[in-house]
């Protein structure tokens, strides 16, 4: 497979860019693999291009019920970032940002990583003594955070109301500078390049349908394309694990709802970097192509549908109006929905599960677009191993039992009440 | 959105009700804890119809058990819940 370079751009110049090959090849599936990995979405191809390019394990498919990163890969709103205030989360999350920055180089694939800045507004006292707290936690794990003065934060976004009288006043931020945006599609298709030259099948238009078992332990899966067998299976499905896992006899503190994201037309820049805020839940960025991405809430009720109700887009659309009013001029050109697996302390689950031989990787909610590296990077390291990577070890299964949830938002033990 | 019929209401748009919990997730007094585990932390959460607590929030404020299809969201059945008939 050819390497991707300016020459080989100007060479298609001189023949009509004739010699380009596919990407990535569309194998039969063989009867065993070393591992299967359930879902081709971005995790689950960062999954198999780590297992094969670090731990050297090559006999690897990953299957995709529909198209690769056709889930909610592309369904996001493409943000990057590591700004948590909680160790487990900020630790976990800056070694992924660390990666994105090199990612492109990584993969020979540009994923069009943007470290524009990614800002929280602070709306009160309240909020910014919240936002100092969250910079302080991060800066004392060495990420960059640094808290922004009102007049700090109307230089960097001059169309934000900084009037006294806006619905959300703003008194100050907080901004991460190496954080910004990708381009979503980008990310699968470079690890699916990555991992496909590294001998990993991507088995597309294949459902899981079942687990084979051995006694207690998993050996491997039934398809739609027929049984696969396997010596470790990991589940990567996001928003269907409930779903995947129960096949398995398995019940997650997982509930699937639907998160949505919408896009105006396209414009000249006027939104510098990523705009998201301490007390309101809208985030604004916009893509290279010039359109307005938003999102908010997830709908707060649980659906498999992929689509969402208009009630919910307009309450996110309704705050980044008030937070940027020229917005109220903009047309939308497209909404849509994911199925988000909310988790029940609103962070991820990776590691072991009580059945043998399968791994769960899961109870993303809504911020799973931006740990697509590190996600592939521990997952890998738990499938090669067999233990988990000291960064994902805090987020296993048995926390919950144990009561060591890792809650950002203190929410307790529901999905998503705020 | 949604139109739910309410017990005591009748049919009113989604906007007025919130989603609570599943009926199956409901901690009863004295559960040990290993149930009250299974009914904190642990969900179906099936890819078809599940029994669901709801509430009349912004209308006459009462609880509600609804089964619906969360692939197609069709209602199958809503019963009122008071203090004879506990979810």
């Amino acid at each position: 497979m050819t390497r991707y370079s300016a020459l080989g751009l100007l060479r298609g110049v001189f023949n009509g860019h004739s010699h380009w090959q596919p990407a990535w090849r569309d194998p039969e599936p063989k009867a065993n693999y070393d591992v299967v990995i359930i879902g081709g979405g971005g995790h689950g191809l960062a999954t198999a291009y780590y297992l094969a390019s670090v731990h050297g394990i090559r006999n690897v498919a990953v299957l995709e019920k529909g198209w690769i990163g056709g889930g909610n890969t592309g369904r996001n709103t493409t943000l990057v970032r590591s700004n948590y205030r909680l160790p487990q989360l900020h630790n976990f999350f800056e070694f992924g940002l660390k990666m994105w920055e090199h990612l492109s180089d990584e993969l020979n694939y540009n994923v069009m990583f943007s470290p524009r800045g990614a800002m929280f507004l602070g709306h009160s006292d309240a909020d910014m003594t919240r936002l100092a707290e969250r910079g302080d936690a991060m800066r004392v794990s060495g990420i960059d955070a640094e808290l922004l003065s009102r007049d700090q934060v109307a230089k960097l976004e001059p169309l934000l109301d900084m009037s006294r009288s806006a619905r959300f006043p703003i008194e100050g931020g907080l901004i991460q500078r190496r954080g910004g945006t990708a381009r979503h599609d980008a990310v699968a298709w470079g690890y699916a390049r990555g991992a496909d030259r590294l001998g990993v099948d991507i088995i597309q238009k294949c459902e899981v349908t079942g687990f084979v078992r051995q006694g207690d332990a998993v050996v491997g899966v039934e398809t739609t394309r027929g049984r696969i067998g396997a010596g470790r299976v990991a589940i990567c499905v996001a928003g269907h694990s409930g779903h995947v896992a129960a096949m398995a006899g398995l019940k997650l503190p997982v509930e699937s709802q639907t998160l949505q994201a919408l896009v105006t037309e396209g414009v000249k820049p006027m939104i510098n970097g990523v705009i998201m805020s301490q007390s309101l839940h809208c985030y604004i960025s916009q893509s290279d192509k010039g359109g307005i991405v938003m999102g908010g809430d997830p709908d707060n009720w649980p659906s498999y549908a992929q689509r969402g109700q208009p009630m919910v887009t307009e309450g996110a659309i309704a705050q980044a109006i008030a937070l940027v009013p020229s917005l109220s001029r903009l047309r939308m050109l497209r909404t849509w929905g994911g199925v988000t697996d909310m988790s029940f302390d609103g962070s991820p689950i990776i590691g072991t599960t009580p059945v043998p031989n399968l791994y769960l990787n899961g109870g993303w909610c809504y911020g799973g677009f931006k740990a697509t590296p590190v996600s592939g990077w521990t997952y890998a390291h738990t499938l090669a191993t067999g233990t988990p990577h000291p960064l994902n070890a805090p987020f296993d299964l048995d926390r919950f039992r144990r009561g060591d949830t890792i809650d950002e938002n203190g929410v307790g033990p529901m999905p998503n009440h705020r | 959105m949604l139109l739910i019929t309410c017990p005591h209401c009748g049919a009113r748009a989604q906007a007025e009700f919130t989603y609570e919990r599943t009926v199956d997730s409901i901690v009863q007094p004295g559960a040990d804890p290993a149930q009250a585990m299974e009914q904190l932390f642990a969900r179906t959460n099936p890819r078809g119809p599940d029994e669901e607590v709801w509430r009349h929030t912004f209308g006459c404020r009462a609880w509600l058990v609804m089964t619906r299809h969360r692939v197609t969201h069709a209602i199958e059945a809503i019963r009122a819940v008071g203090p004879e008939t506990l979810p």
